[in-house]
């Protein structure tokens, strides 16, 4: 493996020395990383130039973020030691400097001024009780002498330069009455503010909506361009990485296994971990033409070659002849959430408004769009975790409105849930295998101890886990092993309906295609229906039989995969398919065309949202009118 | 803000009344002052005793002393103590500025020493600082009041004769019961700081101000400090209450001219006019307090200010 990787490394300097010339400005040479004895980092080295993105990609636990947090020195503050090497900044003030030996004093000059950083979560990453432009202003006195009169002028320049608007009222705002994006921007602009050498983004848009990624993104380019920056760009995606890198480091298991130009390591990648990622990573558009969903063979990893798993298999199981398992008709679910002095509502969040749609059995049908679209509600609605302001939802033909209490108590049964996050959604004081037996229990499903734990047995071998896992605790698994224990769970009772939401989210691409084909083999075996909720075009296009597009509690566009996903009708559409990143680097987007804030949910009370007509463009191909 | 405010004030006077309701119904199960009044003087005939019962105004039904309380309480007249006869306001007058004083020195002291001490603990967490401010945390903590002040003026007042053993003078003899109470209070707050700034230590915000360059001090003073601060002046608020109950054993121990102490000679003379008119007193300080704490709420955090 150390030999892949020098290999590359070398060819990767002889590949840009003759291109620039540029020496580089930062380097990393050998760095290893303890945190209480346990390494982290082994001898990672790589170079950094002026004007270029460096991307380091690598799923949870490759050191991709202690590596950037390493390079400000921030890492110590949660327990890091550097047993070796250096991190050589070339520094105007100081000189060459090794970063990892340098004085505190020292670094503390250097971060916010040379080399600055932005991180993963806009809604955490501004202080809350301090203003946008206390909390800008603060970066350019520090670093800068000036005055505070000068300092805010300087402030709205920052805020134009990363286009928000009303950018001298933005000043006196505070984070909690930002968007998302609009926090990202100003953390950008906090961090561009005294023009750094070294920007470390650490996955800057993985909280982002698509639309509003594809604006960072542009933003980011941009300014590197005028302001010549070098960007570090840590990142799990590799649709972000075609987008952006110049060049790509790929970790794995806290050592670089690759590096190269970014159409090397798109193309022909050497490392049998950097195929089996890129042979992982869904990839909008690869099955255009295809009538249905597919399993796709895996690249694992096993023994360090890249080995195939699986078959191909076409997911022909809907049932459109039979009546729908669910149906849905003008649902509508508002939450109040001002309140005037005598208790009666100002606001509401108009969540959810006269959507309509069924589900058949066998059928995957996903539900798609940004925040506030009213996706998760519409699932909690149907989980009865949520009740419906109106509308009428019925299932197996019977509707929920006239269901007795034993009957509600089968449907609890009969539809189940699985969150987001696993470790979030399992007892941490149960084991698992406690947990999977609940529901055999609650529902009196299986009589007799010892055929209860036969079945729990069936079920963890079923989802890929043995039987002597059952005692564990949800700690003791990875993030992958936890979600394959929410879905045994799942399955324990027999459910006829799955409402997955965001339910592949959290988890690395490598495991997010095995859930997805574990997803598919239990809907061909049991013939169960999935609402599948997500915000990730690539992976809804490789797993449902059906889409609907939603838009401010609305459904915009509903239709077929392929009606939705090939021929999409409604502009919002079109506008959220051509935001999401394409992992290719050689494909050159235009991202001026996607511009403007997601508009909010929340209305006065009174000031309904209009409510758009239905329009069948093709045999079920639905598009909102307006 | 302004409604929120609005709806505490609303709340406030509830609790005013009902907290009177209640005192004013309890004291008068425990004994009948007339009888307490004649104690030791011979003969004493039924008659006797109603005349002292009228001249008190407590042959009255129960509803019509409430109601003749709560009217006085309007113009913040509390009647006559039934010993002596002197007016109610002016004993309470007398003895609350000294309460106040010692409260507010109390909750300085301990708030003084606490918030660097919790914030050293949190910073150094699992190292040797943390582990010696937990270890001696917890022994003060350990430590009964009353048996602390009498080691304090055991070693000060008799030993030492550096301060004095009882009464309020100049500031020196603030420094024993103001130290006694705040080592107890210390120790909880110390915890108390401890854990909440852990808990914001954690943000993604502390990590940002860490990379803008600003120094130590400034991340935890600046940024960390008034982002902990909403649990901690609630808990202090709280505290605070506690300590008005409290400080009765501490104003007896050193004999402070306090609220303390006239409430506690009033309970033994089932003096109804004084007793009431203390607890009234105290629990209108402990509404205002948290009222305080509220507006409080507002001034630090721009969300709870901008919200409706």
């Amino acid at each position: 493996m150390l030999n892949t990787s020098q290999q590359s490394h070398q060819g990767y300097k002889e590949h840009i020395v003759p291109e620039t010339a540029n020496t580089p400005i930062l380097s990393v040479d050998n760095l290893s990383v303890e945190f209480d004895g346990h390494r982290v980092i082994e001898d990672l080295s790589f170079t950094v130039e002026a004007g270029k993105t460096l991307a380091i990609v690598g799923e949870s636990g490759s050191g991709k973020s202690v590596t950037s947090q390493s390079i400000m020195r921030l890492a110590e503050g949660v327990g890091a030691h550097y047993p070796s090497g250096h991190i050589w900044f070339e520094s105007e003030s100081f000189g060459t400097i090794d970063l990892l030996k340098a004085p505190l004093s020292t670094i503390r000059k250097v971060r916010g001024k040379d080399i600055a950083m932005i991180f993963q979560e806009p809604m955490t990453s501004l202080n809350p009780v301090y203003t946008i432009g206390d909390q800008i202003c603060e970066s350019l006195t520090l670093h800068k002498q000036i005055s505070q009169d000068a300092a805010r002028k300087e402030a709205v320049e920052l805020l134009k330069m990363v286009r928000l608007p009303d950018a001298s009222e933005m000043l006196d705002r505070y984070p909690h009455q930002l968007s998302g994006g609009m926090r990202q921007r100003v953390m950008i602009a906090m961090a561009l503010a005294c023009r750094p050498k070294i920007l470390i983004a650490d996955e800057p848009t993985t909280a982002l909506d698509v639309t509003i990624q594809a604006q960072i993104l542009a933003i980011l380019k941009e300014l590197q361009k005028e302001l010549n920056m070098a960007v570090i760009f840590i990142t799990h995606d590799m649709g972000v990485v075609a987008e952006v890198a110049d060049d790509v480091v790929v970790m794995w298991q806290g050592k670089k296994v690759e590096q190269g130009p970014v159409t090397t390591i798109f193309t022909e990648s050497k490392h049998p971990y950097t195929q089996a990622l890129l042979s992982a990573v869904p990839k909008l558009g690869t099955m255009e033409g295809q009538p249905y969903p597919k399993r796709f063979p895996i690249t694992v990893v096993e023994n360090n070659e890249p080995t195939v798993v699986g078959e191909e298999c076409i997911q022909n199981t809907a049932d459109y002849e039979s009546e729908p398992l669910l149906s849905v008709r003008n649902l509508v679910t508002r939450f109040d959430t001002k309140k005037n002095f005598f208790g009666k509502a100002t606001h509401r969040v108009h969540a959810v408004e006269q959507v309509s749609f069924d589900i058949f059995k066998g059928e995957t049908l996903a539900l798609v769009g940004e925040s506030g679209s009213g996706k998760s509600t519409i699932g909690r609605t149907i989980q009865q975790l949520q009740k419906a302001t109106s509308g009428d939802i019925s299932f197996n033909g019977k509707s929920f409105d006239k269901l007795s209490k034993s009957e509600r108590k089968k449907l609890r049964q009969e539809i189940q849930y699985i969150f987001q996050d696993p470790l979030a959604s399992l007892d941490p004081r149960k084991t698992i295998g406690f947990s999977i037996a609940e529901p055999i229990r609650t529902h009196n499903l299986i009589q007799g101890e010892g055929n209860i734990q036969k079945r729990v047995t069936e079920l963890l071998e079923r989802v890929g886990l043995t039987k002597d896992h059952a005692n564990r605790y949800p700690h003791q698994f990875s993030g992958g092993q936890r979600q394959r224990i929410c879905i045994a769970r799942a399955l324990a009772s027999n459910p006829k309906l799955i409402i997955a939401d965001e339910a592949l989210s959290a988890l690395d691409v490598s495991i997010q295609a095995q859930i997805i084909n574990l997803f598919m083999e239990l809907q061909e075996e049991h013939g169960i229906s999935y609402l599948f909720i997500s915000h990730d075009m690539a992976v809804v296009e490789k797993m449902s039989h059906r889409v609907a597009v939603l838009y401010l509690g609305q459904v915009a566009e509903l239709g077929s995969r392929q009606q939705v996903l090939e021929t999409p009708s409604h502009p919002y559409t079109k506008r959220l398919l051509s935001a999401v990143p394409v992992a290719d680097p050689f494909v050159q987007r235009d991202f001026s065309k996607i511009e403007g804030e997601i508009p909010s949910p929340v209305r006065m009370v009174g000031d309904e949202p209009m409510i758009l007509t239905q329009q069948e463009i093709a045999p079920g191909h639905f598009i909102a009118q307006s | 803000m302004g409604s929120f405010l609005l709806k505490r004030l609303f709340q406030a006077v509830f609790v005013l009344l009902a907290i009177t309701l209640i005192v004013a119904y309890a004291i008068r199960l425990t004994g009948d002052p007339a009888l307490m009044l004649t104690q030791g003087a011979g003969s004493v005939t039924e008659a006797d005793l109603q005349m002292i019962r009228e001249s008190l105004g407590i042959n009255k039904p129960f509803v019509a002393q409430y109601l003749e309380f709560l009217q006085s309480l309007l113009v913040l007249d509390f009647g006559r103590s039934f010993l002596g006869g002197t007016s109610v306001s002016t004993l309470i007058a007398q003895s609350l500025p000294a309460t106040l004083a010692l409260a507010t020195c109390v909750m300085f002291v301990s708030i003084v020493i606490s918030i660097p001490l919790g914030i050293k603990a949190a910073v150094s967490k699992g190292k040797w600082a943390d582990q010696v401010i937990r270890i001696v945390s917890l022994i003060g903590l350990s430590f009964p009041n009353f048996w602390l002040a009498l080691m304090l003026v055991l070693v000060f007042s008799i030993w030492l004769q550096w301060l004095p053993p009882s009464g309020m003078t100049d500031f020196t003899s603030f420094i024993m019961p103001a130290f006694t109470m705040a080592i107890i209070l210390t120790a909880t707050n110390v915890r108390l700081v401890r854990s909440s700034m852990l808990e914001t230590l954690q943000s993604q915000y502390i990590m940002v101000a860490r990379a803008k360059g600003l120094s130590e001090n400034k991340v935890l003073y600046k940024h960390a400090l008034r982002n902990c601060a909403i649990p901690l002046i609630t808990y202090f608020g709280l505290q605070f209450g506690g300590l008005l109950g409290g400080i009765v054993v501490i104003e007896r121990v050193f004999n402070w001219p306090g609220l303390g102490t006239l409430a506690f000679d009033a309970v033994g003379s089932r003096d109804y006019p004084v007793l009431q008119a203390v607890i009234t007193v105290l629990s209108m300080l402990i509404v205002g307090v948290n009222l305080l704490v509220d507006i409080a709420y507002g001034l630090i955090d721009p969300r709870i200010r901008t919200e409706s």
